[in-house]
């Protein structure tokens, strides 16, 4: 007695198996499915990011450090993501907030941890430390295996280019005002001289950004001068004493 | 008249046109860019970008000039996929060989790394091993064996005239823009996708046009049954385009500018781009390789496939739950919670269909397991097989939030992602090259059967030394992280934790010295077997005419 075939095999068998195209748009179909679900909604479900005061675009000067951090690849051994782990807390300070990467284009959470996580890095070390530790990072840590990265106070930073960067990353929905972008090449300046005459200004359009002369040459604007300048920023916006981390709208 | 200069060619065609208009329009952006680049380095890498238009356009007044490509549908386009075979080994070559330098420099890091070249620090060669292993090596495998199985299961020659052709030289020049855009330091940071807008863009173009070339070629198909092999393929090619076209939209800073930044940001950036990097694993080092497995497993042990109904649900399991996997890349991040849980589930999930794939290819000796001893080709497919089970094992181990607090940010996932790439890409790719080698240039065998074992052997211990080794120091540093002493401090720094990896470090190098041996002996035996130095041989294969059979 012949057992009833499953009607599905004979399906498959004449429909897609016979039609490219049919194959094609089944493929392109049951592919789609998993990354709607899980990707759409957090772009307008509104607690995918919390509410924390402090967290503002990256001034020029930074943005082009980030910039150089992401030349050169740091991503590939650093992360910047502490997770809620109480070791993690302990060795580099409060687990990170989704709202602490929102300007990130792209995210530099990383995946890697060949040295230390980054993403509170900032104010830790005094800009000298971090000088020695570009020049030679065998200097501080006799048994870091990081390369060096001398060249970076020896090369020229190219500032002309930042204020179409401010452009394209408003263009994003970054919140980069008019005055922000008109005044990208004179802010990034302005970050490396505590004395200058738009002081004022730069404060008041970078509130908390750290301004002083980096790589300790004010003769030259260098790449390190925009390296240390991001990275002393990074993990520093939030204020963490009006975070809330178990009010309603930040439980996720 | 000679049979050569007796075959059909297309002459200069519409197909021509369009590709010269192609070229000629990468040319003249490249030349803008170089000229008045926005950016310094876009001012340098124009040029590197032109020469590869340049050249294309050259190829092709010589190639037209001579009356175009062949298309003599009488028998297949077997020159395409000989290009393929040798790009595969020379890319093989350099991708390894970047693997075993970075891992010296992570060994030996004051040796290794030159105040002057900041070029060839870790941070920017990383990405080109990574993209030479992947990209440019599994890229041409892939491209290679699917032009050579889609026209083999269809009874059909390659559709599309120049097109192939333009697939497999736009593909080379990705790879080359790619790998020189990381040197000079342009990347997007985003992993397994990191050359910027220009390099996607023109990878897109190249991307439709080989799929395409395969659709064209299985809409001519002389069989009415479409073969499982292309079922896989298919997925890859259709998948890929929507996982790169998604994960690279971004905002570029000038036409004319090097720089761009992604279109999302932070957790959203996050997601797409782990959507992206694991389907780069489901999709570009799994279905694509399973089609490998389909045609190049049976057919060298010239047994059918176990089962045909287990290749279905195979299939459609695989491809529905692995979209769903990437948020385990995200454990314990600013990623909420429910998207976590959701690819945990699915990563475990993901198990099933994975090992039914693994029954399907190992089940498929049943009958011709004595081929194993004999058949160091056959022993190499069944063993990347096996390695495919046990990483696919692993994964969803590894997945679990438990586990990869521990795991995570450690060399365990290093581990875990070359015992899938070196144990089952690698030797299926293998496999197939030693397979394909003699049935292209019509040879009795490959050169030397001896070279295969110790190809073979080399390669599987380097293997076992890598993996071994990057166990040891991923749970080590994950569980020195972790360590209080009995005063409740941290136990160590996270320096004193880099301290105590050197040692696994210098043995992983080992391992892919190993490895990369292993695959200079095999460059060897192809080169010979090309240069037809094959004597009689013990292990002769099955002759595949390149001249069309007429269906049954």
């Amino acid at each position: 007695m012949a057992k009833k075939q499953n009607p599905i095999w004979g399906w498959h068998k004449k429909v897609l198996e016979q039609n490219s195209l049919v194959l094609t748009v089944g493929v392109l179909a049951v592919v789609s499915i998993g990354g709607l679900v899980e990707i759409a909604p957090l772009f307008y479900l509104d607690e995918t990011i919390e509410e924390v005061e402090g967290v503002r675009p990256y001034s020029p000067l930074a943005l082009m450090g980030r910039d150089i951090y992401i030349r050169e690849g740091c991503y590939n051994c650093h992360s910047q993501m502490v997770r809620p782990l109480r070791d993690e807390v302990e060795r580099y300070g409060h687990y990170s907030l989704a709202a602490e990467s929102m300007y990130d284009h792209p995210f530099q959470w990383g995946s890697k941890r060949t040295g230390p996580d980054l993403a509170r890095v900032g104010n830790k070390y005094s800009d000298e430390w971090h000088r020695d530790h570009m020049r030679d990072p065998r200097s501080v840590v006799p048994e870091s295996i990081m390369p060096p990265y001398a060249f970076l106070e020896t090369t020229r930073l190219e500032t002309e280019v930042v204020e179409g960067r401010l452009r394209a990353l408003r263009r994003l929905g970054v919140p980069y005002t008019d005055e922000m972008i008109e005044n990208a090449e004179a802010d990034l300046e302005a970050q490396l001289d505590p004395f200058s005459a738009s002081y004022d200004a730069f404060v008041a359009r970078y509130p908390g950004a750290p301004i002083r002369d980096f790589d300790g040459n004010p003769e030259m604007i260098s790449e390190l001068d925009a390296l240390i300048a991001y990275l002393q920023v990074l993990g520093t916006m939030v204020d963490f004493s009006t975070y809330e981390a178990d009010a309603d709208e930040n439980l996720r | 008249m000679t049979a050569l200069a007796g075959r059909p060619k297309t002459g200069l065609d519409a197909n021509a046109m369009i590709v010269g208009g192609i070229l000629l329009l990468g040319a003249l952006w490249s030349l803008f860019a170089a000229a008045s680049g926005a950016d310094a380095n876009m001012r340098i890498h124009a040029w590197v970008i032109g020469l590869g238009f340049v050249l294309g356009l050259f190829g092709m007044v010589g190639v037209y000039s001579s009356g175009g490509v062949e298309r003599d549908p009488a028998q297949y386009n077997e020159t395409i996929v000989k290009y393929g075979v040798v790009a595969s080994m020379f890319w093989a070559i350099a991708g390894l060989l970047v693997g075993v330098i970075i891992a010296c420099q992570l060994a030996w890091p004051a040796l290794l790394s030159w105040d002057a070249l900041p070029q060839l620090n870790f941070g920017r060669l990383r990405p080109v091993h990574t993209s030479a292993v992947i990209f440019a090596f599994g890229g041409n495998v892939l491209i290679a064996t699917s032009f050579y199985v889609v026209q083999r299961t269809t009874r059909a020659r390659l559709a599309g005239g120049v097109w192939p052709w333009f697939v497999f030289w736009g593909y080379q020049l990705f790879i080359v823009v790619a790998a020189t855009g990381y040197l000079l330091g342009i990347t997007q940071s985003k992993e397994y996708a990191e050359p910027e807008w220009y390099a996607d863009l023109w990878l897109t173009i190249v991307w439709v046009a080989y799929l395409l070339v395969f659709l064209g070629t299985l809409a001519k198909r002389k069989e009415p049954h479409i073969y499982v092999a292309n079922w896989f393929y298919l997925a890859f090619i259709v998948t890929i385009a929507l996982l790169h076209v998604v994960n690279n939209l971004a905002m570029p800073v000038s036409f004319l500018g090097s720089r761009s930044y992604a279109a999302f940001s932070g957790v959203q950036d996050a997601l797409t781009q782990w959507w992206y990097g694991h389907n780069a694993v489901g999709f570009f080092l799994t279905a694509g390789f399973l089609a490998i497995m389909y045609y190049f497993i049976p057919k060298r042990a010239e047994r059918p496939v176990y089962s045909y109904r287990l290749s279905i649900i195979h299939f459609w399991a695989l491809i529905f739950i692995y979209i769903w996997a990437g948020p385990h890349h995200l454990h314990y991040t600013a990623l909420p919670e429910w998207a976590q849980t959701l690819g945990m589930t699915f990563s475990i999930m993901l198990w099933m269909p994975s090992w039914g794939g693994m029954i399907n290819g190992l089940m498929t000796l049943s009958g011709a397991w004595d081929k194993l001893r004999t058949d160091p080709v056959i022993r190499m497919l069944v063993v990347s097989v096996a390695f495919y089970g046990m990483s696919t094992f692993e994964g969803p181990v590894m997945s679990v939030r438990a586990v990869n607090s521990l795991s995570h940010y450690t060399d365990w996932t290093i581990g875990h992602v070359h015992s899938g790439a070196l144990g089952w890409v690698g030797f299926i790719s293998f496999g197939a090259i030693y397979c394909l080698v003699p049935w292209l240039w019509k040879r009795k065998g490959m050169f030397s059967r001896a070279l295969i074992e110790w190809h073979f052997w080399i390669a599987t211990l380097g293997i076992l030394l890598y993996i071994t080794s990057m166990w040891v120091s991923g749970i080590m540093q994950g569980l020195m992280w972790r360590s209080y002493d009995s005063l409740g401090f941290l136990e160590y720094s996270f320096v004193q934790t880099v301290e105590a990896m050197h040692p696994s470090y210098i043995i992983r190098a080992l391992g892919g010295l190993m490895y990369l041996v292993g695959a200079l002996l095999m460059a060897w035996n192809v080169y010979k077997t090309i240069k037809g130095d094959v004597a009689d041989t013990e292990d002769a294969v099955n002759p595949q005419s390149a001249a069309i059979q007429p269906a049954e």
